[in-house]
């Protein structure tokens, strides 16, 4: 299963296009003692009020957090990266949003998360990358496997849009295939 | 694809020092994640492999410190950005504003001026332009110059149009700018009334007093003390019961300043109340 021998600090969870289902699955089934923080980065537009944590809300006591300029993260949260927005870890605990130029035609980029948080957290993180439409991700898996941490890809075959994680499977950046279904468990495991 | 990872810690402290002793611009306060990662990006485009030549084209052609600048600060930026944002300027602040006889308004980092024609055109329609005097600034020279100029993509004005509507706007909004192949001119009308200038927020002070101060996703690449020093010279520049707007995702609450001021519902948009 997902259990390694290093602590897992960190979970990065990216998706675009059919990712939500696998995301609102697996709120339902997440321990709400975690002993890791959980970051998730979808793209989505813009909107006035923060619809999305107010909706995975409903389907975990774990509490969910869109991040705003100096939010601080702590374990056993929940955190969304905001529309329109990259984000940067400035250290484990303290990140950064930056409005900056679109990357793979995203903001928030997953690439972008993905490398910044790999630098930072090395090995003890988990990058997951999850059913998509383009290829955002994929690099940012590389960046999480080279500096020691794990990269989990949802099984193309159960995903929605299968491209995202295809692209990562087909570049070899993963350790890991997983069900929808499997998803919480292996993050309780953590 | 991702930006290099040429430039390491340490030497984003010794260019950050570089600059500051030679050109006397400060950036030691700003966020370093993404400071880093401009960094980083600027090797990418202007195709430094490593930090020495980075850091000798920086101390040794003056030239190149205004394309540094200029690509260290993000630009990014679009009209009516947030529709909604622009929607409660329209429909709860401008008709407050209306009552003085002179309308003062700053955009600090205003970047190449979208925000600042998407306020001209807003303060048109609320037939409050006439008093009005749109103050823009930014750190950067050359991002001015675009915004003097008034050309935009063509490109972009469906997104534009689209935020314009959303925003409450009634009008076809093709009316503001005149297209001319790939990009747009807009209406001369809508600059009558901005005066652009260099400011910088790390080491100017105030230059005037407004109703409202409009400072939006620039606060993020500042840490806190920076941000703090910043609130403190908007507050110094805001008239009692003016107003204060930030970003989507900033936030007045940690500020020293908070006390002094109250939320206006649920927007980025704080009115001064302040101390008696």
């Amino acid at each position: 299963m997902g259990k390694t021998n290093t602590t897992i600090d960190l979970v990065a969870i990216g998706g675009s296009a059919g990712s939500l289902q696998v995301i609102i699955q697996m709120m339902k089934h997440l321990n709400t003692e975690l002993n890791v923080t959980i970051i998730i980065i979808v793209h989505r537009k813009s909107q006035p009020n923060n619809i999305l944590n107010m909706l995975l809300q409903q389907y975990s006591n774990i509490e969910v957090i869109e991040i705003e300029d100096k939010t601080e993260l702590e374990k056993n949260k929940v955190y969304l990266v905001p529309a329109d927005y990259h984000l940067l870890f400035e250290d484990e605990f303290r990140v950064s949003l930056d409005s900056s130029e679109k990357m793979n035609y995203s903001r928030p980029s997953i690439d972008v998360t993905f490398r910044s948080a790999a630098e930072i957290f090395g090995e003890r993180m988990v990058g997951i990358l999850l059913s998509g439409a383009n290829a955002d991700g994929v690099e940012g898996l590389h960046y999480i496997k080279k500096n020691g941490g794990k990269a989990w890809v949802q099984d193309p075959e159960t995903a929605e849009v299968d491209y995202m994680p295809k692209q990562a499977i087909h570049a070899g950046e993963y350790n890991l295939i997983i069900k929808p279904e499997d998803l919480a468990a292996y993050i309780n495991e953590l | 694809m991702l930006e290099p990872s040429i430039v390491k810690d340490d030497e984003v402290e010794i260019l950050i020092k570089d600059v500051y002793d030679l050109y006397g611009y400060d950036f030691s306060d700003y966020s370093r994640a993404s400071f880093k990662r401009r960094i980083n990006r600027i090797c990418l485009i202007d195709k430094f492999t490593s930090f020495a030549e980075l850091r000798y084209t920086v101390l040794n052609d003056i030239d190149y410190l205004k394309r540094f600048v200029e690509e260290i600060t993000v630009n990014v930026t679009e009209m009516f950005r947030d529709p909604y944002f622009f929607k409660e300027l329209r429909e709860k602040i401008l008709p407050q504003l209306g009552t003085y006889p002179l309308i003062r308004i700053w955009l600090a980092g205003c970047s190449t001026g979208e925000e600042a024609y998407s306020i001209a055109i807003l303060l048109k329609e609320a037939n409050l332009y006439h008093k009005s005097l749109i103050y823009g600034t930014d750190i950067n020279p050359s991002v001015l110059e675009t915004a003097r100029a008034g050309v935009f993509p063509l490109h972009q004005m469906k997104l534009y149009s689209e935020n314009y509507m959303l925003s409450g706007g009634k009008e076809d909004f093709s009316k503001y700018y005149i297209a001319n192949y790939d990009s747009v001119r807009f209406d001369k009308s809508l600059q009558e009334k901005l005066i652009l200038s260099t400011h910088n927020l790390v080491s100017d002070t105030s230059f005037n007093s407004f109703q409202l101060i409009i400072c939006r996703n620039v606060l993020i690449y500042f840490d806190k003390p920076l941000q703090e020093r910043v609130f403190k010279l908007f507050d110094d520049s805001l008239e009692n019961f003016g107003y204060l707007a930030l970003g989507a995702k900033e936030t007045l609450r940690f500020s020293g300043i908070n006390k002094d001021y109250q939320q206006v519902d649920d927007q980025k948009i704080w009115k001064k109340i302040g101390h008696y």
